[in-house]
This record gives structure tokens, C-alpha cells and sequence, in this order.
């Protein structure tokens, strides 16, 4: 739920980049915070194991500036993608106000995909979401690598409502800021209705 | 909540207090702070007790209603208060079990205020719908520019 602090006029939202295992949740973060003026975020931590894969998670506080007199800060969390780490993934989802599933655009990362976007819905649903009703991108991740699945059928595999989909390469940073934009924007959104 | 905060913070010798929220948001905070990053200590002292608790749950108990970590010279106490974390920095000038009791006891206070705070909160929200729903397109569309 978005925490908003009226005496220190801020708005503070959460949002996770959930998808498979070595999709490039941790490389859009990254991206970020390299992309990003340092008055304008915190640290990245990076909470992974020896090799570098997630293990719990990875969380970055981002400011964007100000709406109507309110500071708002983006704390933006990645799931460890690995299936082996489902308990720590619905720790994660705790009081998330929008999530970007990030998707391996490899024909061989097609099954990984469709798996994981089903633990992402059932993993909501233990949460009290539902993901029909949460601000939500698709993110078709990889677009560079040469095995890759056309745009259009991977979005009609993997889109789940009217969600906005972006294609990305988030080791160069290409589509990382548009998603990003396009959940914050659903995020904010919500807000003239609570 | 300051002031109970502050009391907290004197009476166990403590280096700082905070109150964290479960998802991770600071509530109110006292004490040496220096450079210590804020956002990212809330933000893992709410995945800690995240985690602690599904352990918990593991081996059949219902919940940890604190979590200690005693480092050479600095640890943290956190104890678990209904949706918040009231977590208690301390080093060699203060004890455990000082901490434990007067956390403990404040406790009970800081559980009080935050009860009222969100009876206070929805009446208040009631109040403050109009600023919220007034943000346009463009209003969002310039924190990106």
C-alpha cells in the first residue's frame, strides 16, 4: 500500500520486478541506479549470493520529484527469480503498489515465462492482490540476443490485461526508464482514486 | 511517538531507535543517526523480520515477537509491534537485557499512539481525499521530463 507521509509531505511507493531466473530483473535496477543523479537515490543493495544470483533481494530508493507538494520516492525491489526461492519471493510481495514482470524474450525461456508468471498470480493471490487489479508492465526483456520470439507473440502469450508492453535491452539500458515510467504512472494514478 | 521514542532511546543507553513499518517505510526515528542510510536499514530490518517469521512458521510457532543480533561492538533489537517494528540500535555503553525490558515497556505505548494514529488517519484521509484525486497526466508526465 502507497505510504503516505502528510507531515513530511512524501509518497512512498513499492514497486517489484518479478519474472524467471537470469531474465534481467537485477540489470534494469542496475541500470537505474547507474543511469540515476546521486541526490536523487539511495544505495543499491544487493542482498545475493556468491555468484552474484539474487538470493533475497535487490532494493534501490528512488526520488523522482514532487506531485502537488508531495516528495515521492520509488522503492523498487527485485524477487529472486530462481525457483528454489519461492518463500522469500512472497515475503517480497508484501505491500507492493505495482509490479513489472520482466520477461525473457529466448525462444528457450518461453516455459520459465509461462511458469513464472503463474507464481507471480498465485503468489499475489496469498498476498490478498489480484494481479487483474494492480498496476502492472510487461517487460520483453533481451530483444538484442538472435533467438529471440517476435514481440507480438510472446505479448500474446504472456499479457495477462491491457497492460503496456515494452520491449527492452536492459544490459544497455534500452526500454529500462519507459517501464519504469509506465508502472510509476499506473502507481500514481491509483492514487486519485484511494 | 517522538517523545516515547526519545524516552526509549535515553533509558536503555541506546545508540538509535527507529520505528519501521512492515513493508519497510520509516515511521519515526531518534538518535545517532550520522550517514546511516535510513531507507535501506528500514527496508532490511523489514525483510529480516519478514523472514524470520516465515521460519517461524516452519517449525510450527506462530510468531518471533523480537529479533536480537549481537555484533562485537554494535546490535539491534527489534520487537515486533502489530504491523511495526520498533527497532533499538545499542552498543557496549548499553545491555540487552536493558534494551529488552525498556523496549518492552514502550512497547505498550508506542502500540496506544499507533492505535489512535490510524483511527486518527481515517478520518483524516477522508479529509484529505481532493488533494490526491486533483493529479493529472501532466503532473506525472513531469516527474519524468
Amino acid at each position: 500500500m502507497t505510504f503516505i507521509n502528510y507531515a513530511s509531505r512524501e509518497i512512498n511507493c513499492k514497486i517489484v520486478y518479478y519474472g524467471p531466473g537470469l531474465c534481467g530483473k537485477t540489470t534494469n535496477l542496475q541500470h537505474i541506479y547507474d543511469s540515476t543523479a546521486q541526490e536523487a537515490k539511495g544505495k543499491l543493495i544487493s542482498l545475493a549470493t556468491e555468484t552474484d544470483r539474487t538470493l533475497f533481494f535487490d532494493f534501490m530508493p528512488l526520488e523522482l520529484g514532487t506531485v502537488r507538494g508531495f516528495k515521492t520516492r520509488f522503492h523498487l525491489y527485485t524477487v529472486p527469480g530462481q525457483v528454489y526461492y519461492d518463500a522469500s519471493r512472497k515475503l517480497i510481495l508484501k505491500g507492493v503498489d505495482g509490479v513489472v514482470f520482466v520477461a525473457d524474450s529466448q525462444e528457450e525461456r518461453m516455459d520459465a515465462n509461462i511458469e513464472s508468471l503463474y507464481n507471480l498470480e498465485e503468489n499475489l493471490s496469498t498476498q490478498g492482490y489480484d494481479l487483474m487489479k494492480l498496476p502492472y508492465v510487461l517487460q520483453l526483456n533481451k530483444r538484442d540476443l538472435p533467438n529471440v520470439i517476435p514481440m507480438e507473440d510472446l505479448a500474446f502469450e504472456l499479457r495477462k490485461k491491457d497492460e503496456p508492453v515494452f520491449e527492452a535491452v536492459a544490459s544497455t539500458g534500452t526500454g529500462v526508464f519507459d517501464t519504469l515510467k509506465g508502472v510509476a504512472k499506473q502507481v500514481l494514478t491509483e492514487l486519485r482514486k484511494s | 511517538m517522538k517523545s516515547v521514542i526519545g524516552r526509549l532511546c535515553v533509558e536503555c543507553a541506546a545508540r538509535a531507535v527507529f520505528l519501521v513499518d512492515r513493508d519497510g517505510q520509516t515511521i519515526a526515528v531518534h538518535g545517532e543517526i550520522g550517514d546511516m542510510d535510513m531507507t535501506s536499514f528500514a527496508s532490511l530490518a523489514a525483510g529480516n523480520v519478514a523472514a524470520t517469521h516465515s521460519m517461524a512458521k516452519l517449525i510450527g510457532e506462530n510468531a518471533f515477537p523480537s529479533v536480537v543480533h549481537e555484533g562485537e561492538r554494535e546490535s539491534i533489537f527489534i520487537s515486533v509491534i502489530g504491523r511495526s517494528l520498533l527497532v533499538v540500535v545499542f552498543d557496549e555503553r548499553s545491555t540487552l537485557g536493558l534494551v529488552k525490558i525498556r523496549a518492552k515497556k514502550a512497547s505498550y505505548e508506542v502500540a496506544a499512539i499507533l492505535d489512535d494514529a490510524a483511527e486518527d488517519s481515517k478520518a483524516f484521509h477522508i479529509a484529505q481525499d481532493s488533494v490526491f484525486a486533483d493529479i493529472s497526466d501532466d503532473d506525472i508526465d513531469s516527474l519524468f521530463a
